[in-house]
């Protein structure tokens, strides 16, 4: 784990800045139908989107944004050390070791369906050289009100002091809009990714936000599959993590050995099952909610205490 | 993917393991033929997706022919969890000197690739103290962890050498093959000598298939499914008769928890991903009609970026050409949705503002 990565400063910076706030980021596979569709949405959010990459299309501009044939062309020309990667799964790993080499210190992986072992060799290679990977399977990463590198709408999210990681998409909206209506804005809504390897797993986006003053609170929308919750109950308690925590886990009615659409959501035996996560849970004092509905009531509970 | 055994232990041969004489049958005739050649005592094994087969009775000894024709016929109808054998395999009695348990498997938590050995094989490693565990490199295992590995079972002179050469073998077919897991147990070391793989289960990444050619063979995918695939869906189903849909994995799971809270019984789940089109909605609605048992449709779609009234063009063209006939009890938000309800008005499918409305409706019907 590289302790000296920062979320935060890589996303907003700080305010000495000139580009507070308005961070540089480039777009890989900008040209393709999910890319320039997503590329629109981000840059109406005020997204500082300030060019895109697609092979064999460089010198084109979409929507006012200059296409580069390379990422290192992108970087050299803008300094952005973010990339939205949407190329499609078997073109991921080049893509991404191509934006390491170029400089991007984060990657938010969007694609689907990447084979396990070329989001393995990226992870190693994005930790030797500094870098973060967010992903893949990722709605990707929403502060709200000021960036957003990623598919999730805009409407769900404003800005608070609550924190959201999930491992599912659509939850990931859905229980930031209940947090939203019952009052609970979000400094951060990342997600996690729905494969079985995570670029940042929940321990390490967990340690990326324990010390930061202006977030009070975290939710954890999580599902069957894999031990993540798990790990991150024990991560609590040893480390006595100290703000506030509420759980989700989607799956509990699914059956054994059978994979639930995401590619890391399958149970085998005990391993990976919702009964272990929300003992565990259960363990390190995180209330988990039977119904994505229920989320913000506890929450309101845990920060009473 | 799941290989069943005869599958993973061709894929096991393929890489120099040895496995034990056997001949795959899917009618008694074949297996009287192969039990002929292997010479008898043999084992009829039934090849099955799930686990457990030893313990349900599904391995079963022969001494006989009459034995083998009543115990074959028996193996064919004997369900193990819900899941019926397609073929048998009819395998010869190992000379088995001492059972030992070897696995390379996704490590997730850890995000590597890590190794599993125990010299106790033949029961199931959870249960077992006695093992090590190595994580291993994304290049693969080094000399030095096999010599440690070989070291802390306690292997000597020739065992250590031949059990060495099998997880050399192993390491490379799960990383060639970009297996999830390759588990041998029980890895026995018989009569002459040798390490033979007893059993073998090997899981597949499907999101590598592209580039394998060799082992797409292996992909055994329903008609349903297969149709849910070339859509782009997740697609799973389920034994009760209400037809889960929605957009995200997580949405619909949560809906399928929701919906068996509420007494519901599921009878598929199906995810149409990110991108809903109203042909995208009508494609998904095409599938679910064609599983027997759904008596509703509940739909889960959280808007977003998606238009509503799409959803609805796809609810209601998929009525119009009597593609579906079951009512749809569907929550849409999102943009649109006072048009998609004025559009649906006249037609079987009711919709509601939150979830729990069109759960308690659905399974209420």
């Amino acid at each position: 784990m590289n302790n000296k990565f920062d979320l935060f400063d890589i996303l907003i910076g700080n305010e000495k800045d000139i580009d507070f706030n308005h961070k540089p980021v480039i777009i890989q596979g900008i040209t393709g139908s999910f890319g320039s569709t997503h590329t629109k949405l981000m840059k109406e959010y005020g997204t500082n989107i300030v060019a895109g990459v697609t092979p064999g299309k460089g010198g084109m501009s979409f929507e006012g944004i200059p296409v580069y044939n390379a990422v290192s062309d992108a970087v050299k020309e803008t300094k952005a050390k973010i990339s939205g990667i949407f190329v499609p799964a078997p073109f991921f790993l080049n893509a991404a070791k191509e934006a390491i080499d170029s400089g991007i210190k984060l990657l938010v992986a969007i694609p689907e369906h990447v084979p396990i072992t070329d989001s393995l060799k990226v992870l190693e290679y994005a930790k030797k050289n500094n870098a973060r990977m967010i992903g893949p399977n990722t709605p990707g990463i929403i502060i709200p009100e000021t960036i957003k590198v990623g598919i999730m709408p805009a409407k769900p999210f404003v800005g608070g002091s609550t924190v959201v990681f999930s491992r599912s998409g659509t939850l990931m909206y859905e229980v930031s809009h209940m947090l939203t209506q019952a009052g609970y804005g979000q400094r951060l809504c990342l997600g996690i990714g729905g494969d079985p390897i995570n670029g940042t797993n929940l321990l390490e986006v967990f340690d990326l936000i324990r010390e930061r003053e202006d977030i009070d609170s975290v939710v954890v929308v999580g599902e069957i599959g894999g031990d993540a919750e798990e790990k991150l109950s024990e991560y609590i308690i040893s480390s006595q993590f100290d703000k506030p925590v509420v759980a989700y886990v989607a799956g509990r009615a699914a059956p054994k050995e059978k994979k639930m659409g995401h590619a890391g959501a399958i149970v085998y035996g005990n391993y990976g099952s919702a009964e272990s996560k929300i003992l565990n849970y259960s363990r390190a004092g995180v209330p988990v909610a039977k119904r994505p509905i229920e989320v913000p009531d506890l929450l309101k509970i845990k920060l009473k205490k | 993917m799941n290989l069943l055994e005869f599958q993973g232990k061709e894929l096991l041969s393929s890489y120099g393991i040895k496995i034990p004489r056997s001949y795959l049958a899917y009618k008694v005739e074949d297996a009287i033929v192969g039990a002929k050649k292997i010479g008898y005592p043999i084992v009829l094994k039934s090849q099955l997706q799930v686990g457990g087969r030893g313990k349900a009775g599904a391995i079963l000894k022969c001494n006989t022919e009459e034995e083998l024709i009543k115990k074959f016929q028996e193996l064919l109808t004997k369900e193990v969890n819900g899941e019926l054998p397609k073929c048998i395999l009819v395998e010869e009695m190992a000379d088995i000197k001492k059972e030992f348990y070897l696995s390379f498997f996704l490590n997730r938590g850890k995000r590597c690739y890590s190794v599993i050995a125990s010299s106790e094989g033949g029961v199931e490693i959870e249960n077992v103290e006695n093992k090590v565990i190595i994580d291993i490199q994304n290049e693969g295992i080094t000399p030095e962890l096999v010599s440690d590995i070989t070291d802390k079972i306690e292997l000597k002179g020739n065992e250590r050498k031949e059990f060495s050469e099998f997880i050399i073998k192993l390491s490379k077919l799960i990383l060639e093959k970009e297996a999830e897991l390759a588990e041998i147990n029980p890895l026995a070391l018989i009569g002459n000598g040798a390490f033979e793989a007893l059993d073998a289960k090997i899981i597949l990444d499907d999101n590598a298939l592209f580039r394998h050619e060799d082992l797409k063979k292996y992909e055994q995918l329903s008609p349903l499914e297969t149709q849910a695939k070339e859509n782009g869906f997740s697609f799973v189903e389920l034994d009760g008769d209400i037809a889960i849909i929605g957009n995200g994995a997580g949405l619909v799971m949560s809906t399928l928890d929701m919906v068996t809270d509420a007494g519901g019984k599921a009878g598929a789940f199906l995810d149409f991903g990110g991108r809903a089109t109203t042909e995208s909605i009508y494609q998904a609605l095409k599938v679910i009609s064609k599983v027997s048992k759904v008596k509703a449709i509940l739909v889960n779609l959280y808007g977003g970026i998606v238009r509503t009234d799409l959803v609805a063009q796809a609810i209601l063209n998929a009525y119009n050409d009597n593609t579906i006939k079951v009512p749809v009890f569907a929550r849409i938000t999102g943009a649109n949705s006072d048009r998609a309800r004025e559009m649906l008005k006249e037609s079987k499918a009711k919709l509601y503002n939150t979830v729990e409305q069109a759960i308690n409706s659905a399974v209420s019907y």
